[in-house]
């Protein structure tokens, strides 16, 4: 008998300390009283909170929680419309300031109301987004032939993945500025066969093509790889050899699941078209150095992101949109 | 001379030993039930019929051409020999009518409308010609299971492997699955199948054979097996699939 009662003891053992009820009410006191931060939303919080600290006095306790959930919310709007409220605040002050100063060097209304530098700086973006266009077209196609070859089994590929591996390898680890230099400035100047007839732009194309092609193989790998295997020897099993399986029935699932991350890295490319002014393109930022040098300001810079900004937010919002569609898709199965 | 002969065949996993030279012939028209417990080798010897794995030592032989080793045209010997997995695999981003005329088409060259023809066909016999545009994710597992059999059907095998195709079901879908394999086996298709259903073997099967230790322990007819087993490993294994209500 004892043995039990010591048992049981050990299995229930209870604190002596000051223990929480499950039916206490919380008035969210101190949430309420940092809320007066921002008084707008700080002050109906600390009502709710007192109305519900005196409710529990006159024992109506259900109104208390009422009360103290009340508190609880406006606490938290606090929060989000607060902190808002106040960043905005600083970003306009900061324009504001310096007498201004903010103002002239980023948003100068002479160049900032040119149709003039809009033409010339929308002249130069055609040919970013001519040359992300173009790269984007060749990475889709060169990067799934690059990641093929990368999974090629057996002893007798070993070579080719070996060389795709360190294609991989080397342009994933240069910095695309200095591609741009090494493709752009080094192979005219060497004279390279058919390379060295290509114009500035198609030499720009070249460079980020290799360059995002390296990034996005290894995308298009981790999606094939992500196919179950048993999917492969299903197809096998009803005669289907190896690039027929990959043709209709791996890649076209590797496809499904790689978009997002595609679409992320080509925004990376989208941006990366900037670098190709160091050789000498006139394209958005070469045309925005020199209407700034003109008129002494940076704002055509200004004016030039808000030109990548037009392509990349609606780029964004739309993966967005495609990986919620996507998590639905999933969370439906 | 056998359909199906499978001779002292061999095959490991690093140290594993999972066959063990099996040793093991089908007729023609036979029903092979193959029972034993988790890792005695019957998925492994299936999969090595129709060469998802290679062999180690040994040969296997279908209707007498060696059909193991280098050099053997595996594409063409999946073609005869079908296999359904435990676990359905069919093809997520096609809809069932493309899962079932994708081999068909482009292993055999059928051209769409034929293959077409001959899968609504299929489906219809087995009542699910109506789910013939739907995805698989529509379809409940017995479904899903029904269409990866007329799948494997659709290439007109010689053979059938099936390997634990009801393991994966709810219990109450398990009988819809089973109908078709009795269909098939009436209709005089030569099957091999690896399975837990004890009574559905007892019923369908010409041969039994209890696997243990990647060996072919013991086999015979149903009623030699089931109800007079001789050997010990043998009668403890059914008596534990009594005991568990499964027989």
């Amino acid at each position: 008998m004892s043995d039990v009662g010591d048992a049981s003891e050990l299995l229930l053992v209870r604190s002596a300390g000051n223990r929480r009820r499950a039916g206490r009410v919380l008035t969210y006191r101190t949430a309420a009283v940092t809320s007066l931060l921002f008084p707008p939303t700080g002050i109906p919080a600390l009502l709710h909170s007192l109305r519900a600290s005196s409710l529990v006095r006159k024992q109506e306790l259900e109104q208390a929680r009422l009360a103290g959930q009340r508190a609880r919310d406006w606490a938290w709007i606090s929060v989000g419309v607060g902190l808002s409220v106040y960043t905005v605040a600083f970003l306009v002050w900061l324009v504001q300031a310096n007498s201004g100063g903010v103002r002239k060097a980023f948003f100068s209304s002479k160049l900032l109301w040119s149709g003039d530098t809009w033409h010339s700086l929308l002249k130069g973006f055609w040919i970013n987004v001519q040359v992300f266009a173009y790269a984007e077209t060749i990475v889709l196609v060169w990067a799934l032939l690059v990641a093929v070859v990368r999974l090629l089994p057996g002893r007798a590929c070993a070579p080719v993945r070996w060389l795709a591996t360190a294609y991989v390898d080397v342009f994933r680890g240069i910095p695309s500025l200095l591609v741009i230099l090494l493709i752009g400035l080094g192979l005219p100047q060497a004279r390279v066969p058919i390379v060295r007839d290509f114009s500035d732009i198609q030499m720009c194309v070249l460079a980020l093509s290799l360059t995002y092609g390296a990034y996005v193989s290894e995308v298009y790998r981790a999606g094939i790889e992500s196919v179950h295997w048993s999917q492969a020897a299903a197809a096998r099993s009803l005669g289907l050899s190896y690039f027929q399986t990959l043709r209709h029935v791996v890649v076209p699932q590797a496809l499904r699941r790689i978009g997002p991350p595609v679409l992320n890295d080509f925004i990376g490319l989208q941006k990366d078209t900037a670098l190709i002014s160091v050789i000498g393109v006139l394209d958005v930022l070469n045309r925005a150095r020199f209407a700034n040098n003109a008129a002494g300001s940076l704002t055509a810079y200004s004016m030039a992101a808000l030109l990548f900004l037009a392509v990349t937010i609606p780029f964004t919002r739309y993966l967005d949109y495609i990986l919620r569609r996507q998590k639905r898709l999933l969370a439906g199965q | 001379m056998a359909f199906l002969e499978i001779d002292e065949v061999h095959k490991h996993y690093g140290q594993t030993q999972v066959l063990n030279g099996i040793e093991l012939e089908v007729e023609l028209h036979q029903v092979v039930a193959l029972i034993g417990a988790s890792g005695s080798g019957k998925s492994t010897l299936l999969r090595c019929i129709n060469a998802l794995e290679t062999i180690d030592q040994g040969v296997i032989r279908l209707d007498g051409d060696r059909v193991s080793g280098p050099g053997i045209d595996v594409d063409s010997l999946r073609c005869d020999v079908g296999i359904v997995f435990q676990s359905f695999n069919l093809f997520p981003h096609m809809t069932v009518v493309e899962n079932i005329t994708l081999a068909p088409r482009k292993v055999l060259g059928i051209g769409r409308r034929d293959a077409d023809d001959k899968a609504m066909r299929l489906l219809q016999r087995i009542g699910l010609d109506t789910k013939a545009k739907e995805y698989p994710d529509r379809l409940s597992g017995g479904q899903q299971q029904r269409v990866a059999i007329v799948r494997a059907l659709a290439m007109e095998p010689r053979l059938m492997l099936l390997d634990e195709i009801t393991s994966a079901l709810d219990p109450a879908l398990v009988g819809e699955v089973l109908t078709i394999v009795r269909e098939l086996a009436v209709e005089g298709m030569t099957i091999m199948m690896a399975t837990h259903e004890m009574s559905f073997a007892k019923e369908v099967a010409d041969k039994v054979c209890f696997l243990h230790a990647g060996v072919i322990y013991e086999e015979g007819t149903p009623e030699e097996i089931f109800s007079n087993p001789r050997r010990e490993l043998t009668q403890t294994f059914l008596q534990r699939i009594i005991e568990a209500g499964r027989l």
